[in-house]
C-alpha cells in the first residue's frame, strides 16, 4: 500500500525567520523560563481523524466545561443549609411557608436573581447531556472495538467518569431540598440503611444521624462542588492525555492504515471545530435552559418526610436503579437476629455493580478469550464482530427494560395496564429477553457480513432492470468501486482459536486453554472471514464477463446509480 | 511477560490492496476568489450577529425587570420574561460564534488531509532496561531490601498512621451502638396518651370524624406546628426544624376505617388495637422509607407511590404486592377524653429493614 502519495509535509521542517516578529518574542520569553517548545512541536499539529461519532466525547467534555461555568454562578448564591426560615421572596405561592435555607435560596436563584432561573435551567440541562454523552459515547467505543490494546485504561477510566457523573448529579439534585429531591434522598438512605452488616453506620454517619437531620445538604455540597469535580476533573485530564498520547482511532479505508493516522492538524483546523463545537454546545444548553422547564422546584414545594408527590420519578439516570427496586420480589431473611435485605441490597447495590463491571470488563475478556495481544488502531464496524456487538445490544435492552420498569406506574397510565402484570411481565422479561436479543443481534451482524462478502464477490444490485430477448426480467449487478470494496475488506476479524491451536507454548493443553477454545468457539466460531483475494478476483472477472454482454457498451455502470461519481464528469461543480 | 513483538498493530489480511488516499479535490473557495470572499463575509456576519445578541442580552439584563409593579412575575408564553430573554440572547450570541468559526474550518481553512506515522505506545526494549536499572539502582542504594528492619517498621508506621485519619471521622455521626439505636431507629415520638392529629390543621380527631372507608393522614401532636402558645396542650413536646423533620419521617401515620366485619386479627394485629373499624398505621414504607399515599377504598389496600409495594391495613399491615418484606407496623389506639390517643409507641422499628433490626 501506498501512502507517500499523500504525506504531504506537516511543518517538520522550521522556516527560517527573517525578523523576530512580535509573536516569536513572546513565545520567546514563555519558552525561556516554561521550555515548552520541546512538547509543543509535536502537538500543535497532531493529527486528528474526523468522524461525527468521535464528538460525542467532545459533547461530554463541553458539557462538563458548562457545568464549572454555570456551577460557580450557583454558588454564589445558593445556600447549602438545612435551617429552617420562613420564605419572604418573590413568588407568592409560597410566601411565608416554613423551608430550609437552601431550598429558599433555590428560589431566590429562580425568581429573584436576573439570569438565576437560566443559569439552574442550564446547569441542570447541562448534566443531563453530560451523563447522556458519556453513555452514548461509550457505547460508540465499545461498538467499534475501540477499547482494544493499547486502550483498555483509558476504558477504565471513563467507566469510573460514567459512575462519578452519576453520584456527582445525584448529589446536586438533592441540594435544592424540595419534595421530590428529598424523596430521592429519603431512598437512598433507605438503601444505605439496609446494606448488611455496615448500613446503619454508613447511613448514620452520612446523615450525621437519623434521617434526614441537618447536616446532610452541606456534606452533599461539599461533596457536589468540591470532591466529585475534583476527581473528575482529574480522571477527564487523564482521559486526554492518554488520548494525545495512543493518537485516535480511525476508520480503515483507503490511505488509512495501522501504522498512519488521516486528518486534520490540531492548528487551526482541529482546534477550530472543536473550539467551535463548544460554543455550539453552550449555546444549545443556553437555548434549552430559555425554552424548556426542568425541575421546577417551586412546583414540588419544600421536602417534607411525610408527604410525597404521586409518580414521582428521579432524573432519568437513576431510572434503572429505580427499576430495579421495583421490580424485586420482596426477599428478606431473618437469622440469628440479623436482617438481610435482599429486596434491597441486589437491586441497590450488587447489581448496578455487577452490571457495569461486567461491561467494563469485557475488553480484558475478549482479549484473554482470542488470546489478542496486539495493538489496534483500526476500528471496526459493529457487525465485524457480532457477539460484542450483540452483547451490548444485549445490555442496552436491559437498560431500557429495567428503565421502562423505573416508570412502570406511567406506564400503566398511559397504556391503561395493570401495573402488577406489568412487574411479573418485567421480572422475567429482564432474564428472556436480553438473551433472545443477543442471539437475534449476533444473527443479523452474521448476515451483515455475508452481505458484505456478496457485495464483494458479486458486485451490488444497481437498480438497473435489464429486460432479455426472451422477455425476462433480471436486476444488473455492478461491481463496486476500489475504495468501497477496500474499506469492506479492510476491517479485522475476531477470529475464534481452534482447539488445536488452544496448546500453550510447551505443547501443554491445560483445561484453561480448552476452556478458553471452547468459548472462543462460542463466541466467534459463526463469524463470517471476508472473502480472499482470488474469491473477489473470481467475482470481478465473472461480472466484467456479464456486462461485456450488455449489448450496450459502458465503462463501469456506475452512472446509473447516482451514487457514484463517474470520471471526467464533475459532481462537485459550483 | 509479554512479548515485545507482539505490541505491534495487527497485521491485516488485505485481500485487496490500499488503494492510497485518494487525491485531493479543491472546494470552490480554494479556486473561485469570489467564493472565498463571500465566505469570509459570511463568516464575518456570523460573528456580528453574535455581538448584536450580547448587546441585546445586556439590554434585556437592564430593561426587563423581574416583576410588576404588581408583584407578579413578568412572564413571557408562561416563562419570565427576562429569563427567555436573557437565555435566547445568550444562547445565540454563543452558537453564531460557534457556527462562524465551524463555517470559517470547513470553507477557508486548509482542508489537506495530512497523514502521520504513529509510534508504538510502548517504550524501546532499551528504555525499558535503562528504566529498570535505574529502578534497581535506587531501591539498592536505598538498602530496602537489605534492612528489613527499617523497612518493615516503616511500613508499621505508615500503617498505624492511617488509624488516626479514620478515627478521626468517628464524629461524623453517632456510632451505631444498640443503646444509640434504641433512642433513634427504635423510638418514635408515639408514647400513651400521644393524640393523633390531622397532619395540615393539627385538630384532633374523634371516631365520628371518620367515615367507613375514610383514609386521613395523620401526625402525632406536637409535631404539627400551633400557631399560638394558647392552642399548646400541657405536657405536649412541640418540635421545630431538624428535629421536627426527623420526628416526621418515623412517626407519619395513617388511619383507614373499615367495617369491623372486614377486619383480620392476628398476634401481631390484635383487635384491641383498633377502634370501631379504625385502625392506624405508619406511614413510613418498609421497604426503603417512602411516605404512603394512595388507597384502594374496596379492597383496604394501601399503596406507596415510589415502587408500589402494596399493603392490606384490614390483614396487620400484609406485603400483598411489591419490594417490601415486611408488613406495616401497626399503632395500637385507643380513646381518651373522647379522642383518638395512642396506646403506647409503635411495637417494632418503622421504615426500611437494617441489619441489627432483629436484635434485642
Ligand atoms: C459533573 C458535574 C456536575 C453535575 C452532573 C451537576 C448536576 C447538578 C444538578 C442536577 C443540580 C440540580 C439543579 C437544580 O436545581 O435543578 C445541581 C445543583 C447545583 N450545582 Fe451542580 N453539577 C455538576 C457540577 C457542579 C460544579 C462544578 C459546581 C460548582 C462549582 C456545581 C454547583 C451547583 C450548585 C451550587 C447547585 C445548587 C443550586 C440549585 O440547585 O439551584 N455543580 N448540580
Ligand atoms: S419505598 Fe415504598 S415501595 Fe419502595
Amino acid at each position: 500500500m501506498s501512502t507517500e502519495s499523500v504525506a504531504t509535509t506537516n511543518g517538520k521542517t522550521a522556516a527560517t525567520a527573517k525578523k523576530q516578529g512580535k509573536g516569536a518574542k513572546v513565545v520567546g520569553w514563555a519558552d525561556d523560563r516554561l521550555g515548552l517548545a520541546t512538547v509543543a512541536k509535536k502537538n500543535i499539529r497532531k493529527i486528528f481523524p474526523d468522524h461525527w461519532s468521535f464528538m460525542l466525547g467532545e459533547i461530554a467534555l463541553w458539557s462538563f466545561v458548562v457545568l464549572l461555568i454555570t456551577g460557580v454562578f450557583l454558588t454564589f448564591w445558593f445556600k447549602p443549609s438545612m435551617g429552617e426560615i420562613q420564605y419572604m421572596g418573590s413568588y407568592e405561592q409560597l410566601k411565608g411557608v416554613h423551608m430550609s435555607e437552601a431550598m429558599a435560596s433555590t428560589l431566590d436563584i429562580s425568581f429573584d436573581v436576573r439570569g438565576g432561573l437560566l443559569m439552574r435551567q442550564m446547569h441542570h440541562w447541562a448534566a443531563m447531556l453530560f451523563i447522556a454523552a458519556m453513555l452514548v459515547h461509550m457505547a460508540r467505543v465499545f461498538l467499534t472495538g475501540a477499547f482494544r490494546k493499547p486502550r483498555e485504561v483509558n476504558w477504565l477510566i471513563g467507566g469510573l467518569l460514567i459512575l462519578l457523573g452519576i453520584v456527582e448529579g445525584f448529589a446536586g439534585y438533592s441540594l435544592p431540598d424540595d419534595l421530590l429531591s428529598g424523596t430521592g434522598l429519603r431512598i437512598a438512605q433507605g438503601m444505605m440503611q439496609a446494606t448488611p452488616v455496615v448500613g446503619t453506620y454508613m447511613s448514620f454517619f452520612l446523615f450525621g444521624g437519623e434521617f434526614p437531620g441537618e447536616i446532610i445538604i452541606p456534606r452533599l455540597y461539599m461533596i457536589h462542588i468540591l470532591l466529585v469535580p475534583a476527581l473528575i476533573l482529574a480522571l477527564i485530564g487523564a482521559h486526554m492525555l492518554l488520548l494525545v498520547y495512543h493518537k485516535h482511532t480511525q476508520w480503515p479505508g483507503p490511505g488509512r492504515t495501522e501504522e498512519n493516522v488521516v486528518g486534520f492538524p490540531m492548528l487551526p483546523v482541529y482546534a477550530a471545530k472543536a473550539g467551535g463545537f463548544f460554543f455550539i454546545v453552550f449555546g444549545m444548553t443556553a437555548l434549552m435552559g430559555a425554552l424548556m422547564t426542568i425541575n421546577p422546584v417551586w412546583k414540588y414545594g419544600p421536602y417534607n418526610p411525610s408527604q410525597v408527590t404521586a409518580g414521582s420519578q428521579p432524573d432519568w439516570y437513576m431510572g434503572i436503579a429505580e427499576g430495579m427496586l421495583r421490580i424485586m420480589p420482596g426477599w428478606e431473611t431473618h437469622l440469628w437476629g440479623l436482617t438481610l435485605s435482599w429486596n434491597v441490597f441486589i437491586p441497590g447495590l450488587m447489581m448496578p455493580v455487577v452490571l457495569l463491571g461486567l461491561v467494563l470488563a469485557w475488553p480484558f475478556l475478549e482479549a484473554w478469550v482470542t488470546g489478542d495481544r496486539r495493538e489496534h488502531h483500526l476500528l471496526q464496524r459493529p457487525r465485524e464482530a457480532p457477539s460484542r456487538t450483540a452483547f451490548l445490544v444485549a445490555m442496552m435492552t436491559l437498560y431500557g427494560l429495567l428503565w421502562a420498569a423505573g416508570g412502570n406506574d406511567v406506564l400503566a397510565v398511559l397504556f391503561h395496564l395493570n401495573l402488577n402484570h406489568i412487574t411479573y411481565f418485567m421480572r422475567i422479561g429482564v432474564f428472556v429477553i436480553p438473551v433472545i436479543v443477543f442471539f437475534f443481534v449476533r444473527r443479523w451482524c452474521i448476515s451483515l457480513q455475508r452481505h458484505d462478502n456478496e457485495m464483494l464477490t458479486h458486485g451490488y444490485e444497481s437498480g438497473v432492470i435489464n429486460r432479455s430477448p426472451e422477455g425476462g426480467y433480471s436486476e444488473r449487478h455492478l461491481p463496486l468501486s476500489p475504495d468501497h470494496a477496500y474499506r469492506l475488506t479492510a476491517g479485522d476479524r475476531v477470529k475464534a482459536i481452534e482447539e488445536s491451536d488452544a496448546a500453550d507454548a510447551n505443547g501443554v493443553r491445560g483445561k484453561g486453554n480448552t476452556r478458553r477454545a471452547k468459548l472462543s468457539q462460542a463466541l466467534y466460531g459463526h463469524d463470517v472471514d471476508a472473502p480472499t483475494a482470488e474469491e473477489i478476483e473470481d467475482g470481478r472477472r465473472h461480472l466484467e464477463h456479464d456486462l461485456d454482454h450488455d449489448d450496450h457498451h459502458s465503462a463501469d455502470g456506475h452512472q446509473y446509480d447516482g451514487r457514484h461519481e463517474v470520471e471526467g464528469e464533475s459532481l462537485r461543480g459550483h | 511477560m509479554t512479548d515485545h513483538h507482539d505490541n505491534l498493530p495487527a497485521p491485516v489480511d488485505e485481500p485487496i490492496a490500499n488503494p492510497g488516499l485518494p487525491a485531493h479535490e479543491p472546494r470552490p473557495t480554494d479556486v473561485d476568489k469570489v467564493a472565498e470572499k463571500r465566505a469570509e463575509r459570511q463568516v464575518a456576519t456570523f460573528f456580528f450577529l453574535s455581538m448584536a445578541c450580547a448587546v441585546l442580552f445586556v439590554v434585556a439584563y437592564y430593561g426587563i425587570s423581574l416583576t410588576e409593579e404588581s408583584g407578579d412575575n413578568t412572564t413571557f408564553a408562561g416563562l419570565g420574561a427576562s429569563h427567555v430573554a436573557l437565555g435566547v440572547t445568550l444562547g445565540l450570541a454563543l452558537m453564531f460564534i460557534g457556527i462562524g468559526i465551524i463555517q470559517w474550518a470547513r470553507k477557508l481553512m486548509a482542508d489537506v488531509e495530512i497523514a502521520e506515522m504513529r509510534h508504538p505506545v510502548a517504550s524501546s526494549a532499551a528504555d525499558r532496561v535503562e528504566t529498570l536499572a535505574a529502578l534497581n539502582d535506587g531501591l539498592e542504594e536505598s538498602g530496602i531490601a537489605r534492612r528489613p528492619l527499617v523497612r518493615n517498621s516503616l511500613l508499621g508506621a505508615v500503617g498505624f498512621v492511617g488509624i488516626p485519619l479514620i478515627v478521626s471521622f468517628t464524629d461524623l455521626g453517632p456510632v451505631a451502638t444498640p443503646t444509640v439505636r434504641r433512642n433513634t431507629l427504635e423510638k418514635t415520638v408515639w408514647k400513651e396518651g400521644t393524640r393523633v392529629v390531622r397532619d395540615v390543621t393539627g385538630t384532633p380527631i374523634k371516631v365520628e370524624d371518620l367515615e367507613i372507608g375514610d383514609l386521613m393522614n395523620c401526625e402525632p401532636e406536637g409535631l404539627v406546628p400551633v400557631h399560638s402558645e394558647e392552642d399548646e396542650r400541657e405536657g405536649v413536646e412541640y418540635l421545630e426544624g431538624a428535629e421536627l423533620q426527623s420526628a416526621k419521617a418515623k412517626a407519619a401515620l395513617i388511619l383507614l376505617r373499615m367495617e369491623p366485619k372486614d377486619q383480620t386479627f392476628s398476634e401481631r394485629s390484635p383487635e384491641n388495637w383498633s377502634i370501631h373499624g379504625i385502625v392506624a398505621y405508619s406511614k413510613i414504607c418498609t421497604h426503603v422509607g417512602c411516605p404512603i399515599s394512595l388507597n384502594e377504598q374496596q379492597s383496604h389496600h394501601l399503596l406507596c407511590p415510589c415502587h408500589q409495594s402494596t399493603f392490606d391495613l384490614a390483614d396487620g399491615g400484609r406485603v400483598v404486592f411489591g419490594p417490601a418484606a415486611r408488613p406495616l407496623p401497626q399503632l395500637p389506639l385507643t380513646v381518651e377524653d373522647g379522642y383518638l390517643v395512642a396506646q403506647s409507641d409503635f411495637r417494632e422499628p418503622v421504615g426500611p429493614s437494617y441489619w441489627e433490626r432483629d436484635s434485642k
